[in-house]
């Protein structure tokens, strides 16, 4: 990837939604002029299913699934709502304290796991609340939208198989990005979105682990579309769009985009800049930046009258930014509301540290004036990371 | 110049945008989340953003400005509401739309203006700011009808410096309508917002219950001697100068507000007193060092009344006794300019 233009923006929101793959975009013009419904038994809706099933096949390849466990769907908040209906409708259910409001919403009664100050769940909490209630649905992100930290998916898995839980990954961030087999590891079901791994909007799926599909009960029944689990004509076009983008998503792309992430956290520090999360393992994409002293909305817009766009917290439909859930689970509430989050795309250019630090530098000499002077040792505000 | 203009989603803030883009000036757009209008509104599950806040970004879209929405709800609650219902419970009659201007919009979103590197911050306030020789000067608008200075005398003279306000030459409604008709936009038609923004069903008093359940407690209501003449549904209900709802009190006018022993005191039409005493004084002069004449407004509607003002003591005496609400505004005017005012104590 080379350098860019000085002119051009600079895309660094990654996690809210990755720049089409061309792959995809290539896959997604060319299957809208597929005619059929592939529901239809006529030649039209043959040709319709084949692309759909050979999607399909693709994608359930690639998480260890077999084709007929995944089940195409709007995208990954329909995903994790199809979760939690079919399997927590009988059973206590855990999620952890930084799940997206996808789940949160899903689940509003949940036992919420908490997790420290770098992100990651409390496994001994974890153990005795599972112990306490056996058979339990237990829901974590693989990957952090905010921080990019990394669930340690393996040991809950243990845990959930030790105590006859059921485990649903929110896979999103993840998908594209690491590889891990999370059904090989003992989830029950894994949510995954196509625009998040340079995929188009609109579509998603759940895969489920080999026997658990049978009776799975529908959140949308309509015309008993995916073998009943979940109604309504697939959106072939997209589906084979994200079934060319998770070819092209390609983890190996990951040392070039920590290479990239390392530096702008590196440059970040050196203007005061608290790295979120960095204790944790992370995503090779995302890092969370605190600067004491701004806020994070006028970080935000600061940026965007520069062209550098990144987010903070989860804007909701007014465009309002609410204060992190996330953070102020991971206990840091002073900074809950001074953090952006970086995150780079799959095609970030090679200058985007040199670029997003010459502005970032112009907020943090702001944000210092300020809060007159500042230390740039994390102790200073977070006691409880050192 | 970069600008930052406050947008309500009201089709005066809006102009307001559309003059200053039309004029040159980089705009940014700029809506403050005050409060959850779902919540408001009394519907559960709706969207926490009103209907305002969307009109607000369609006319940053149609302009092609830069748009965006501040949660500023967890300020307003504190400096606004929360000082609502304090001032009720004890016995005022809060102007919130002075706590707004003074903390929301003078305060927190002129300091985002500066922080975002703007040279100024734009209202749609129907004020004048003129230069004068010794910097920004505060004047009442062009539309007598429409005249905001009264809410805006706390802003202080270094607000001011930054503060634009186009709509004080305006000379009336009509013409701001058809400046938002010719830009195109579709809130030229909107009606005017009314009363205060945050008890849209339109009964504070069931707000300030709800926050301090003691000023909506049944008391006395007393003459000036103490007489007990009948009794009352909750001092939060009560304004001093007010006539009504007072049953078998009636024709008389409140007084005073007693709050510890919630009482009201009623007397007479026609009493008051020529002595104010203001509190948090503000000023757009340099204060003079030794009594004033000028004239004052107690109250957001009524004709300026003469007086004498001393500045060292925040004692406003003025020529004809009147009756002054605790915790309105006693805002000073020479002719047309603002000098200062004080919340009356």
């Amino acid at each position: 990837m080379s350098a860019s233009n000085e002119a051009d923006p600079l895309y660094l929101d990654a996690n809210a939604t990755e720049p089409l793959r061309p792959a995809a975009r290539a896959a997604l013009i060319g299957a809208l002029d597929i005619l059929g419904n592939p529901a239809s038994i006529h030649a039209e809706g043959r040709t319709a299913r084949r692309g759909l099933e050979s999607a399909r096949t693709i994608i359930a390849a690639r998480f260890g699934a077999r084709p007929q466990d995944v089940v195409f769907c709007s995208g990954a908040t329909e995903a994790n709502a199809m979760a939690i209906h079919a399997f927590g409708a009988t059973r206590p259910i855990v999620i952890g304290a930084t799940e997206h409001d996808a789940v949160r919403a899903a689940a509003p009664a949940a036992a919420i796991m908490p997790v420290d100050a770098a992100g990651l769940a409390d496994l001994a909490w974890l153990e005795a609340e599972l112990t306490a209630r056996p058979g339990a649905l237990v829901c974590v992100m693989a990957a952090n939208n905010e921080t990019g930290v990394l669930s340690p998916i393996a040991p809950i898995a243990a845990l959930c198989a030790a105590h006859g839980a059921l485990l649903h990954v929110d896979a999103v961030q993840a998908a594209g990005r690491i590889s891990i087999d999370y059904l090989a590891l003992g989830a029950t079901s894994v949510a995954i979105s196509a625009h998040k791994l340079g995929g188009p909007k609109g579509v998603g799926a759940l895969i489920l682990a080999p026997g658990v599909a049978a009776g799975l009960p529908a959140l949308i029944a309509g015309g008993g579309q995916e073998k009943g689990r979940r109604g309504g004509t697939p959106a072939l076009p997209a589906i084979a769009g994200f079934a060319a983008a998770i070819t092209a998503a390609d983890p190996a792309e990951g040392p070039r985009q920590t290479r990239l992430r390392d530096a702008i956290e590196a440059g970040a520090r050196e203007y005061g800049a608290i790295v979120i999360g960095a204790g944790a393992p992370r995503l090779p994409n995302t890092t969370c930046l605190a600067l004491p002293g701004l806020t994070a909305e006028t970080q935000v817009i600061a940026l965007d009258l520069e062209r550098i766009s990144v987010s903070a917290g989860s804007a909701c439909s007014s465009g309002k930014v609410a204060r992190s859930h996330v953070l102020t689970a991971m206990g840091l509430h002073d900074l809950a509301g001074c953090a952006i989050r970086v995150s780079l795309p799959w095609n970030a250019p090679e200058d985007a540290p040199a670029r997003f630090l010459a502005a970032y530098r112009r907020l943090a000499a702001r944000a210092l004036r300020k809060r007159g002077g500042f230390s740039n040792s994390p102790e200073a505000y977070i006691p409880s990371l050192v | 110049m970069r600008i930052v203009v406050a947008m309500s989603g009201g089709v005066d803030s809006s102009v307001v945008a559309g003059l200053m883009h039309a004029a040159g000036h980089e705009v940014i757009g700029v809506t403050l989340q005050l409060y959850d209008h779902g919540a408001a509104a009394g519907r559960k599950g709706a969207c926490c953003a009103g209907q305002d806040i969307h009109d607000a970004r369609n006319v940053a879209d149609r302009l092609g400005i830069a748009h965006y929405v501040i949660d500023a709800e967890a300020a307003f609650r504190k400096a606004v509401i929360a000082d609502f219902t304090e001032s009720y419970a004890t016995g005022k009659t809060p102007v919130p739309c002075v706590r707004c201007n003074q903390h929301l919009k003078f305060g927190d979103l002129l300091g985002l203006a500066r922080d975002l590197g703007a040279e100024a911050l734009a209202t749609g306030h129907y004020v004048r700011r003129e230069q004068g020789r010794d910097g920004a000067e505060l004047h009442r608008a062009a539309d007598a009808a429409r005249d905001q200075s009264w809410f805006l005398f706390a802003t202080t003279r270094d607000q001011l410096e930054f503060a634009r306000f186009p709509l004080g030459t305006m000379p009336d409604k009509v013409e701001v309508r058809a400046h938002a008709a010719s830009m195109g936009l579709q809130v030229a038609d909107k009606p005017d917002s009314q009363d205060i923004c945050f008890v849209p069903s339109g009964s504070y008093a069931d707000i300030v219950t709800k926050l301090r359940p003691d000023a909506g407690l049944p008391g006395d209501i007393v003459d000036q001697d103490g007489t007990v003449l009948g009794s009352h549904q909750g001092i939060a209900r009560y304004t001093v100068g007010q006539g009504k709802r007072l049953g078998a009190a009636s024709g008389r006018v409140v007084t005073e507000i007693d709050a510890g022993r919630r009482r009201l005191v009623v007397g007479p039409r026609g009493t008051g007193s020529r002595q104010v005493r203001l509190a948090e004084p503000n000023w757009l002069i340099e204060p003079p060092g030794t009594p004033f004449r000028a004239t004052v407004k107690l109250r957001a509607r009524e004709t300026p009344q003469d007086a004498e003002i001393d500045a060292a003591t925040g004692i406003v005496t003025l020529d004809t006794a009147a009756l002054a609400a605790p915790g309105q505004a006693c805002v000073i005017y020479d002719g047309t300019r603002v000098l200062g005012g004080g919340f009356i104590v």
